[in-house]
């Protein structure tokens, strides 16, 4: 794909094409690729049920493909499972630790799975910047959402993994707990680990390198985030005015017009064919009060554009083959 | 009606209708359970149990012998497996479960009979099978009667007030008869078989629920390390079920333990290792802990009902053995009356030994085939 920054292209962590899951009827993830580059963060996003869980367990080992091939850290996703899953930190969605044990007893455990070296020191380590040193003795099972999270999180990075597997990290979790859980992917990334994590936040998507769209198991946009909305291909036009919620009404059955969205107190009007837009915007401009200005399309609005877009894909789909 | 409304009342009962049908385990359990299990015990079970191995040593040979064998046969209790010679062969055969009952037709029992010196026959019967000798004893004065009848007819017919001859049924292993001396061997299979499937599964299957699986099998972890590393744990907790037991069948029941000890713990390791591997194969197939609750009950009435344990083996149809012989309490309470009641040595119990090692084999392969190190 051309849109590897040129400068350095960075060896690749995972390189999988045609990834294919059904289970029964269903066709989970639908000839899936990706290329992920080491050291990068990689956004998945997609709305529930669209194969994000799914395409994740089968990049670590935990799903075998029914189609498709490639690798993950160099090692074969169908063949080598094994291998991979030494080298991959995996952080499931639910809170996956022995509630009823320590937090100190829940490191010791995961480090002897992966037989780390100098265990008792690591741990130590790990309970120290957690901040839980000594809160060790602790049961895991009554920390608080945002406490259990950085625990996964550094249960998962005691083995010193090269690519971390986030799945929807930061679900519950309060925005200051977030922040600084992005601070540390940041500094990961900075240090070489690759990070794969999928999403629902829009914060959280522009905090990342790349950006995959999927709905229905299929890749629908994947490119550096800088140049997601010109991928969506969507023009944006402000308006600021008197008003607005009845503009707003209006709008909304406008030719041209595919989405407006509210922030704050302006308007972003937005479409994907320019022509009917500026024709409507025009003539809106000429009636009314308010003041149109065309501005560059965020990372936001091709978000809310694709999130309309997609219905949840646990609705069943009409008239879709897949 | 303040505070009780129908509409609400009807929706939690349809839910639960619909959530009833969609636990396919469940909803299977319930229907399929009561059906097999009326089919399999209402039929397999039988307290007058008929057709017992019988051996027979024949000390002498003449018409009215062969009518008391003749009427044995007949009355369906008895099911001669053939002659023996010796009292060591019936002593052996009794012992190694091979027949229920030997019976001894004495020497010269004809010609006493005609002197009027009133000869015995005796019946020595494996009383550690409860109930099994019970009908059949019952059964044979009346076969012995109808016999002579039938036989010394003219000069030599009897005053029916009389009896020619007598039998002595001995009650080899159990000799007053106890039922607690029945029951308390047998009872370590139930227990253990209870407590370990049970045990292993619920505790597996927890991980699942959890989610905490989920992780599990996303480390490097192997399958093998998983099951022993779950396994060995509850491996312990049958040492000291099994402590505990011997501790009071012997000081509380007064069991006595006739036989090698050796034979006694490998039989009861190998009988806490298939339990395990089962309970591991249980948690294969249920999704959740109520499940796995479920589906060991499903196992362990087939070890009470089918093994011997309440009802004897040799009195079980055809396929009824046939099934009960696929379960692991079958043997393992064979190894424990040879071993505690019949004074069993090792070799005694080889036989037993081996198909319980055939069952682990192949609840083990089941199971490690089911046990996946992905979420397919």
């Amino acid at each position: 794909m051309s849109d590897l920054p040129p400068a350095t292209p960075a060896p690749l962590v995972i390189d999988v094409t045609g990834l294919t899951k059904s289970f029964g009827e269903k066709r989970v993830v639908d000839h899936f690729d990706i290329k992920v580059p080491r050291g990068a963060i990689y956004g998945f996003l997609g709305p529930n049920g669209s194969g994000k869980t799914t395409t994740i367990r089968m990049l670590c080992g935990l799903l075998t493909p029914d189609e498709g091939s490639g690798t993950c850290l160099g090692f074969d996703v169908r063949k080598q499972a094994g291998r991979i899953k030494e080298q991959v930190g995996y952080m499931t969605q639910k809170f996956s630790l022995y509630e009823d044990l320590s937090i100190r007893e829940n490191l010791d455990f995961i480090g002897r799975m992966y037989r780390i070296d100098r265990r008792k020191q690591r741990v130590d380590q790990a309970l120290g910047d957690l901040g839980l040193a000594d809160r060790a003795g602790q049961l895991a099972g009554t920390l608080s959402g945002g406490w259990k999270q950085r625990l996964a999180l550094a249960a998962c990075l005691l083995h010193e993994p090269q690519l971390l597997l986030l799945d929807e990290p930061t679900a519950g979790v309060d925005p200051k707990a977030r922040r600084d859980f992005w601070d540390e992917i940041r500094r990961l990334s900075a240090r070489g680990v690759t990070v794969l994590v999928s999403t629902h936040y829009m914060d959280e998507a522009v905090q990342c390198d790349f950006i995959t769209y999927i709905a229905y198991g299929k890749k629908l946009i994947d490119g550096p985030s800088g140049k997601i909305p010109e991928l969506v291909g969507l023009e944006t036009w402000r308006v600021e005015g008197e008003a607005l919620p009845a503009l707003e009404a209006k709008l909304k059955s406008e030719p041209g017009v595919e989405q407006v969205a509210r922030f704050g107190t302006v308007l972003h009007v937005s479409g994907t064919d320019k022509d009917a837009l500026r024709a409507t915007v025009k003539r809106f401009e000429a009636e009314g009060t308010q003041r149109w200005s065309l501005q560059v399309a965020g990372l936001e609005e091709a978000f809310i554009y694709l999130m309309a877009g997609a219905r949840d894909n646990f609705a069943t789909p009409t008239g879709k083959a897949a | 009606m303040a505070g009780l409304s129908l509409q609400r009342f009807s929706a939690v009962l349809i839910k639960e209708f619909i959530q009833m049908r969609r636990d396919r385990i469940t909803f299977g359990m319930m229907i399929g359970l009561p059906i097999i299990q009326l089919m399999l015990f209402g039929f397999a079970i039988n307290s007058d149990p008929r057709h017992l191995p019988t051996l027979v040593e024949l000390n002498d040979n003449g018409p009215l012998t062969r009518a008391v064998i003749a009427g044995m046969q007949n009355s369906s209790y008895f099911d001669f497996r053939g002659p023996i010679s010796g009292v060591a062969a019936g002593e052996e055969a009794l012992r190694r479960g091979d027949a229920n009952f030997v019976i001894v037709i004495p020497e010269h029992f004809e010609r006493d009979v005609v002197r009027g010196h009133n000869p015995q026959i005796l019946v020595a019967a494996d009383a550690s099978d409860p109930s099994a000798a019970g009908g059949a004893v019952a059964a044979l004065s009346g076969i012995v009667s109808t016999a002579i009848a039938e036989t010394l007819t003219g000069p030599l017919a009897k005053p029916a007030s009389v009896a020619p001859f007598g039998v002595v049924v001995h009650r080899e292993y159990n000799p007053e008869g106890k039922t607690s001396t029945n029951i308390v061997p047998g009872l370590l299979a139930i227990i253990l078989s209870m407590t370990m499937v049970m045990i292993t599964a619920v505790a597996i299957v927890k991980e699942t629920e959890r989610g905490t699986m989920e992780m599990l099998i996303s480390t490097p972890v192997r399958p093998l390390e998983v099951m022993l590393g779950k396994i060995l744990p509850y491996v312990f907790v049958g040492y000291v079920q099994t402590a505990v037991f011997l501790v009071a069948a012997m000081a509380v029941f007064n069991v006595p333990f006739e036989g090698s000890l050796w034979a006694f713990f490998l039989g009861f390791n190998l009988f806490i290792i298939v339990n395990l591997a089962l309970g591991f194969l249980i948690s294969t197939a249920a999704k959740n802990q109520m499940q796995a609750m479920q589906l060991s009950f499903f196992t362990i009435l087939p070890s009470i009902l089918l093994s011997g344990f309440m009802f004897p083996f040799a009195g079980m149809p055809a396929w009824a053995q046939f099934i009960g012989t696929g379960v692991p309490a079958t043997h393992f309470l064979k190894i424990v009356r040879k071993v505690m009641l019949k004074g069993g040595e090792l070799g005694d119990v080889t036989g037993e030994l081996w198909a319980l090692v055939v069952i682990l084999i192949a609840i083990s392969a089941i199971a490690m085939l089911r046990y996946r190190q992905t979420l397919d």
